[in-house]
């Protein structure tokens, strides 16, 4: 049966780990490459790195961030942030990425979606949605959730999935950094409107609320950071507390 | 003496992750664009991720089909991946490509259904169908786990080919194996520890040539 994944972010900036991953086995807790050995040890199902340098002259060095995990750590890995065309994804994926995430450059070209799924395969193409709910909908948001637009989440997921995206990687804007559970109202319209797997995001406080958002909220895997990188729960917890849900997990 | 390994490298994405799995299991690794490159290599791995059309192509331009082909009738140790296992196959209903024709069957896709994500991707299981593949050496025989990422599979007329299935809403064919040849649907180089005991069962699998 097909397990539910955890997946593990690193936010990473100038090639270091911000937000404060606290491993107690981890020296230098700000590299990345020690954080992702770190995860995998645990048991992780994937990784996902969002690069968040602001300038593209530090790009080379998430490449070399990237090479160094795939060459030690044989489980999947998304890079996220700042690839904005064709040239830059296929850079990624050299460099050792199985995946890549678009989301503001998905949004102002639709067509980066297709012409890198026709070159690279849909199962590499995931698109982030950071979404936020203006009454019975939600509205799709760039820039890191700084800038509107005029999308909505629901339709923008069918089109780009009709464009070639293999996975959605879906952030509630409404309850990322609050800690008081995912929105499952959102996923679950989400999940049921797209044939591809849904990543669930924002708003993990504890374990149940993965739970949550796995049943009633039909994703397919759910992304956190804090919860883990603060070592309030390990993986092996947060799947132990699944399994004890009676939902699918790889042990 | 160290197992030399070649990768088929014929312009499809990223064969970084399996150079790497080959070379942690302890062999040589040789990245090959042609035949002539594969020269005196203990074993050969055929990787792919991407369109199977593109893939066939790709093998097509570099002038591998015959290749392989005597590859396999000398029984020589070939490992194929994803794409790899697919494009072993006579035809696939992915744009009613032809494949390779190594062995007799189909490439089918998952059926859409409500409910059901394709692709499949994610932790599953796979099941032992023979009994003592040395592929297997080290392996959980019911309930071991491997990373996929896919929304076609293979359909052999020779179960007897089968080694391992999974369980999607359905049974299907998950790795293959004959003689000194593997294949996988899912991805070994992906798969953490048990995806780099598959890699090592391979390169045991490989002799020494010299």
């Amino acid at each position: 049966m097909l397990a539910k994944r955890i997946i593990p972010c690193l936010d990473v900036h100038d090639g270091r780990v911000v937000k404060g991953v606290k491993f107690q086995e981890l020296r230098d807790a700000g590299d990345p490459v020690a954080c992702a050995k770190a995860y995998d040890e645990q048991g992780a199902d994937e990784l996902v790195f969002l690069d968040i340098t602001a300038s593209s002259d530090e790009r080379p060095i998430m490449h070399k961030v990237v090479e160094e995990t795939a060459s030690q750590c044989f489980m999947p890995l998304t890079v996220g942030g700042g690839l904005r065309n064709v040239h830059n994804i296929r850079q990624m994926l050299f460099s050792g990425a199985d995946k890549v995430s678009l989301n503001t450059a998905a949004i102002n070209d639709p067509k980066l979606i297709l012409d890198s799924a026709v070159k690279f395969g849909n199962q590499c193409i995931v698109v982030a949605i950071d979404a936020k709910r203006s009454g019975d909908s939600w509205g799709v948001f760039t820039h890191g959730g700084r800038k509107a637009t005029d999308l909505d989440a629901i339709e923008w997921a069918k089109k780009a999935v009709s464009l070639g995206a293999g996975e959605i990687l879906l952030t509630s804007m409404d309850c990322d950094g609050m800690k008081t559970g995912y929105d499952v109202e959102l996923t679950r319209r989400i999940s049921e409107s797209v044939e591809v797997p849904v990543i669930a995001s924002g708003g993990a406080g504890n374990l149940d609320h993965l739970v949550d958002v796995l049943e009633d909220g039909k994703a397919d895997a759910v992304l956190a950071a804090s919860i883990f990188h603060f070592g309030e729960y390990t993986i092996p917890q947060a799947k132990k507390h699944l399994g004890q849900a009676s939902l699918p997990v790889r042990l | 003496m160290k197992k030399r390994i070649a990768i088929i490298n014929y312009g499809m994405g990223n064969l970084r992750s399996v150079e790497n799995a080959v070379k942690q299991v302890g062999a040589d690794v040789r990245i090959v664009t042609s035949p002539d490159e594969v020269g005196e290599a203990d074993g050969l791995v055929l990787p792919g991720v991407g369109a199977l059309q593109d893939c066939i192509e790709g093998l097509v331009a570099a002038k591998f089909p015959d290749f392989l082909k005597g590859w396999v009738a000398e029984e020589r140790p070939l490992l194929g991946v994803c794409l790899g296992l697919q494009a072993m196959f006579e035809r696939s209903e992915e744009r009613d490509v032809k494949g390779l024709g190594l062995f007799a069957g189909e490439v089918k896709r998952f059926k859409s259904r409500p409910g059901l994500k394709i692709p499949h991707m994610g932790w599953n299981q796979a099941k032992l169908c023979k009994g003592d593949s040395p592929y297997w050496n080290g392996l959980d025989d019911e309930q071991s786990s491997f990373y996929f990422v896919h929304s076609y599979y293979v359909a052999p007329e020779d179960e007897s080919l089968i080694l391992t299935t999974t369980d999607y809403e359905g049974v299907f064919t998950s790795s293959i194996s004959k003689g000194n040849t593997l294949a996988c649907q899912f991805h070994p180089e992906k798969s953490q520890s048990n995806g780099l005991r598959i890699y090592a069962n391979f390169v045991d699998n490989c002799k020494n040539r010299h």
